[in-house]
């Protein structure tokens, strides 16, 4: 697990996670999560194998309500809080037809 | 006067006004904040106007609820219906909710009065509130050292009595160290006891709400009026919580109270000292003391700091210049995206989600988020052990007393220690609370976290309330 962490893997998490770093924040955060992961690594001598994961600590099976209409967020509401909005709808600069 | 239970009851009475309350909060407001800056924002005409409404209630003979003229000030992560909620984050900045959070409107209709929105690290990411977008909030013991975090705001206002009560949320002790070393009481209860709806989430399978006060007896008033199962909340449980208020009478005449033997080393001398000092209290006031082992507590930290960074990588997905804050324009939507995290986010926000990411990406998911997992089943697993010989368990809730700003220089490990003995709890889901217990190095305070098993909040609290009876 202590694999050494590197700058083109960091680049390719960056990418990932849709953060533009810069070279600097790249290195840094190289340097940085190496450390940690060098001290994250106490865990590789506990004996695992038979431990069931657990993912929330309340056991609570699907959770249900009752089919009941209610009323949502007002739309202009929510709208007024957005960067940008056209129509009723959120309006986002292009997503296909690009040359990127 | 400044304790939630005399505010209400002189309120409730129409012997004090709400509005007197208010003004008289306002005041100190005035006084300290410019030194202390606990608020991103104080709320002062709308608190004004809702202390004008409780008075009107209770002249024309209605009761406003137990929290009566009550002033409390909300960490920022709270979702107030148009009124700004940052999180201490540029990438916020500005934005106003379309919707009140669960205790917002709990609050509401317990006559409470909002008088601000509280600073913290940036989306509740750290343990010195210095990580805040807006600037630090400073200790009002002393203003050279940070009062903790990430409920750093919520708590130096109580503790510089700007509000009768603060809420915060508590992931890995975001409640609880910053309540120890601003010297106030601070509880972060039982996974699913307070609704989250409402609270912008970092880990969610971790966060929780809860409050922060001048008493042991206010955060139960407090916890009263929030906890309860919430439909807005699938992950709050549905159970009918017994009243705190009523259990804190009760004393600890045999309660078995546990010394985990091995702790996790690394407390200074003088927080071990008071710690033991706790111990010699409940023991004098009736309690049983009995020695129980939680050996996985130690790895507690590891698995947080995969599994936290991960869920807030996933929750965080969601500020990308769309539906709400900053935007930061772009050619395409892809390279917005990018663009507009960057310059939002600070650099320990940047940082977890990038472990984060890490942590769940193909080929390390097994190596680092399962595993994670396991560990924290295993640290559940031993604490349920451990409450089979104990009704609660006593440690330090947090290594030191409040540190100079700077003090943890760029290591973000070193920051992350600030947590050790906090973080467990969120990751077994069990309820913890800090509670003043004097004071240590250069006469600032000291507090003693007590842990109790799950839904065992009125153990805890009566354990708590002994303590504050031994250190007053």
């Amino acid at each position: 697990m202590s694999e050494r962490i590197s700058v083109e893997i960091v680049t390719k998490v960056a990418r990932l996670a849709r953060l533009d770093l810069t070279p600097e924040e790249i290195d840094r955060t190289t340097a940085q999560l190496s450390g940690m992961l060098e001290h994250f690594a106490d865990i590789d001598a506990l004996q695992l194998d038979d431990v069931e994961p657990m993912a929330q600590p309340y056991p609570l099976d699907n959770v249900f309500r009752d089919d009941v209409i209610v009323d949502g967020l007002d739309r202009d509401e929510v709208l007024a809080a957005a960067p940008a909005a056209e129509d009723g709808r959120f309006r986002v600069p292009p997503i296909i037809g690009l040359d990127v | 006067m400044s304790d939630a239970l005399e505010i209400a009851a002189a309120v409730r009475a129409g012997s004090l006004k709400a509005a007197d309350v208010v003004e008289q909060h306002l005041a100190a407001i005035d006084g300290r904040e410019p030194e202390i800056h606990a608020f991103n924002l104080v709320m002062v005409e709308q608190a004004r106007e809702r202390a004008a409404a409780i008075d009107a209630m209770v002249a024309a003979g209605n009761d406003p609820g137990p929290l009566a003229g009550v002033p409390v000030a909300l960490k920022d992560n709270m979702c107030t219906r148009g009124v700004p909620t940052t999180c201490s984050s540029k990438i916020l900045d500005g934005w106003k909710p379309p919707y009140d959070a669960t205790i917002v409107t709990k609050l509401a209709d317990a006559g409470a009065v909002v008088i601000g929105k509280t600073n913290l690290d940036e989306f509740a990411m750290g343990s010195s509130t210095e990580n805040s977008a807006f600037g630090p909030t400073r200790n009002p013991h002393d203003t050279s050292r940070v009062p903790g975090g990430s409920s750093g705001g919520s708590a130096a206002a109580v503790a510089a009595g700007f509000a009768s009560i603060g809420l915060g949320s508590d992931t890995g002790g975001s409640i609880r160290q910053p309540a120890a070393l601003c010297g106030v009481v601070g509880v972060k209860p039982t996974y699913g006891y307070v609704s989250r709806y409402g609270l912008i989430a970092f880990a969610s399978s971790l966060d929780q709400i809860g409050p922060l006060t001048n008493t042991v007896a206010d955060s139960a008033l407090m916890l009263d009026v929030i906890g309860g199962h919430d439909p807005m909340d699938s992950t709050s449980i549905p159970v009918a919580h017994p009243s705190l208020l009523d259990a804190i009478g009760e004393g600890v005449e045999g309660m078995r109270v546990g010394r985990i033997t091995d702790l996790p080393e690394g407390a200074d001398p003088d927080v071990l000292e008071r710690t033991e000092l706790a111990f010699d209290a409940l023991r004098e006031a009736g309690a049983k003391i009995v020695d129980v082992e939680v050996p996985a507590f130690t790895f507690g930290l590891t698995a947080y700091y995969l599994i936290a960074p991960a869920e807030a990588s996933s929750n965080l997905a969601r500020y990308d210049g769309v539906r709400y804050g900053l935007r930061v324009e772009a050619p395409d939507t892809n390279a917005m995206y990018g663009v507009t995290r960057a310059a939002g986010f600070g650099d320990e926000v940047k940082r977890r989600v990038m472990l984060g990411t890490y942590a769940l990406s193909a080929g390390y998911y097994d190596a680092y988020y399962g595993k994670a997992l396991k560990v924290r089943r295993l640290i559940h697993d031993e604490f349920e052990r451990a409450y089979q010989h104990a009704d609660v368990l006593l440690t330090p809730a947090s290594p030191s007393v409040a540190f100079p700003f700077g003090a943890k220089g760029d290591n973000p490990l070193a920051m992350y220690l600030c947590d050790v003995y906090t973080i467990p709890a969120n990751l077994s889901g069990h309820p913890g609370m800090s509670v003043p217990f004097g004071t240590g190095a250069d006469g600032l305070p000291v507090g003693v976290q007590v842990l109790a098993g799950t839904l065992c909040e009125p153990q805890m609290f009566r354990a708590a309330a002994a303590l504050e009876r031994a250190a007053r």
